[in-house]
């Protein structure tokens, strides 16, 4: 019963599964890192035209499902299964990512912008050499919870019937349909989920343990 | 004039709109729901996880750590497809109520567990001395301090809660995602459907938002 349920097919399926999941995850960080740090600093600025746009952007995506997104842009534009499933969530991660940008700026004090300022360095030289690299630290535990926030929810995709690793489960699970296979499966698609995320999240805590000592 | 957007599309939605106010009125229910459910087990689980009693340590440590580490849609999965061969088949409605509040406790476990850290030691010797129990010092001394500190992350973890019960889309849970879903693809009109559902979806979590930030500014102002 286990033995059919792992032949070399069956794994390979589901291993072409976490390889959907793992592009869409990888693209969508980094994409949303680049995306959400541009407009987390948008929101930041003292340009008020920039920062207002930047915050409707960021309050109306991030307080609507990301679901929505997956089924719009897949449904409404051309993409294809895992670029549409990259876009998606991008549009939602970036909006994530740039609140959490935003709180990191704030946390840095007005008095190193004054002290870069009088050393005569100019506002972007300061943003990136000196602001950005403390409030990256400040972020890091917040960004890591993030990431494995993705990787968890790029199984929305099957949503829209992207055979990523989650719908690729549910798939097996109707040839192989006793209770064994059944439960079997929810164990091994839960551990391949469970093992990355919880090492991330522990080096994460690790980290922020790190800064508040 | 034609396009995702046209005129005669919108006009077939506001036609229809009892789907989408059905709908709302859905996830709404399961919102209320699911949060009464997470906050039972969140606080449950978040003093299980600071008490001494080793056992109820490791318990909550369990749960909080693989509800986390795994993905909502699978453990909705579960409840779906796993939990019937076990006998027990339960309502779409059951299932995402009882999916999103077990998935959100865990997170809200964590909240409590880090605001009852929060309280300084002192507080809870100075309540043991003066003859008070356990139980009692929790509900009398501790959490009532704790609150102040655990409001501005629960308010954030309602917002994605309600988002959260999208999930029900997925098992066909009549929820205002799934009506949006199931409406737009029989008539294709995607455009007006979903603009109407990330309003109505707004509606529901940006009151929730702007508490959590009004509960952040206070919780600085005191801190």
């Amino acid at each position: 019963m286990i033995k059919d349920l792992f032949k070399a097919e069956n794994l390979m399926f589901l291993m072409q599964g976490l390889a959907v999941t793992l592009t869409i995850a990888v693209a969508t960080i980094l994409l949303s890192i680049m995306i959400g740090t541009i407009l987390g600093i948008a929101r930041h600025s003292r340009n008020k035209a920039l920062s207002r746009m930047s915050g409707v952007y960021i309050e109306s995506v991030r307080n609507v499902p990301m679901l929505l997104f997956i089924l719009a842009v897949r449904f409404m534009t051309p993409l294809n299964a895992v670029v549409s499933g990259i876009v998606a969530m991008t549009i939602f991660t970036s909006a994530v990512i740039a609140e959490i940008v935003r709180a990191g700026l704030n946390s840095i004090g007005q008095g190193q912008w004054e002290a870069a300022k009088s050393q005569g360095l100019n506002h972007v030289t300061t943003l990136v050499h000196i602001v950005l690299p403390q409030a990256l630290r400040n972020i890091t535990p917040a960004l890591v919870s993030q990431f494995i926030t993705v990787v968890k929810d790029t199984s929305f995709v099957w949503a829209v019937g992207t055979e990523e690793l989650t719908g690729r489960a549910i798939i097996l699970m109707g040839k192989h349909n006793n209770p064994v296979q059944v439960f079997t499966l929810f164990g091994l698609v839960a551990a391949i989920y469970f093992i990355p995320n919880y090492v991330l999240s522990h080096m994460a805590h690790w980290r922020q343990r790190k800064i508040l000592h | 004039m034609t396009g995702p957007f046209a005129w005669f599309k919108w006009e077939a939605l506001f036609a229809e709109w009892t789907v989408f106010g059905e709908g709302a009125l859905m996830t709404l229910a399961a919102s209320m729901l699911a949060l009464a459910l997470s906050l039972a087990l969140g606080v449950m689980f978040g003093v299980m996880s600071t008490s001494h009693w080793k056992i109820a340590k490791a318990i909550s440590r369990i749960y909080v750590e693989f509800i986390q580490n795994t993905p909502l849609v699978i453990q909705i999965f579960f409840y779906y497809h796993g939990l019937p061969h076990l006998g027990l088949s339960l309502p779409v409605f059951s299932i995402g109520v009882l999916g999103v509040g077990v998935y959100h406790g865990a997170y809200i476990s964590e909240v409590v567990r880090a605001g009852i850290q929060s309280i300084p030691k002192g507080q809870r010797e100075a309540a043991y001395s003066q003859g008070l129990n356990y139980v009692e010092t929790m509900k009398y001394i501790i959490l009532p301090q704790a609150k102040r500190i655990v409001l501005p992350p629960l308010a954030n973890q309602a917002v994605s809660l309600v988002k959260n019960t999208s999930v029900l889309a997925m098992i066909a849970g009549g929820d205002l995602m799934y009506r949006a879903d199931s409406w737009s693809s029989q008539n294709l009109y995607y455009g007006p459907a979903y603009v109407t559902t990330g309003i109505l979806y707004l509606m529901l979590c940006l009151p929730l938002a702007s508490l959590a930030r009004n509960l952040e500014k206070k919780a600085e102002v005191h801190a």
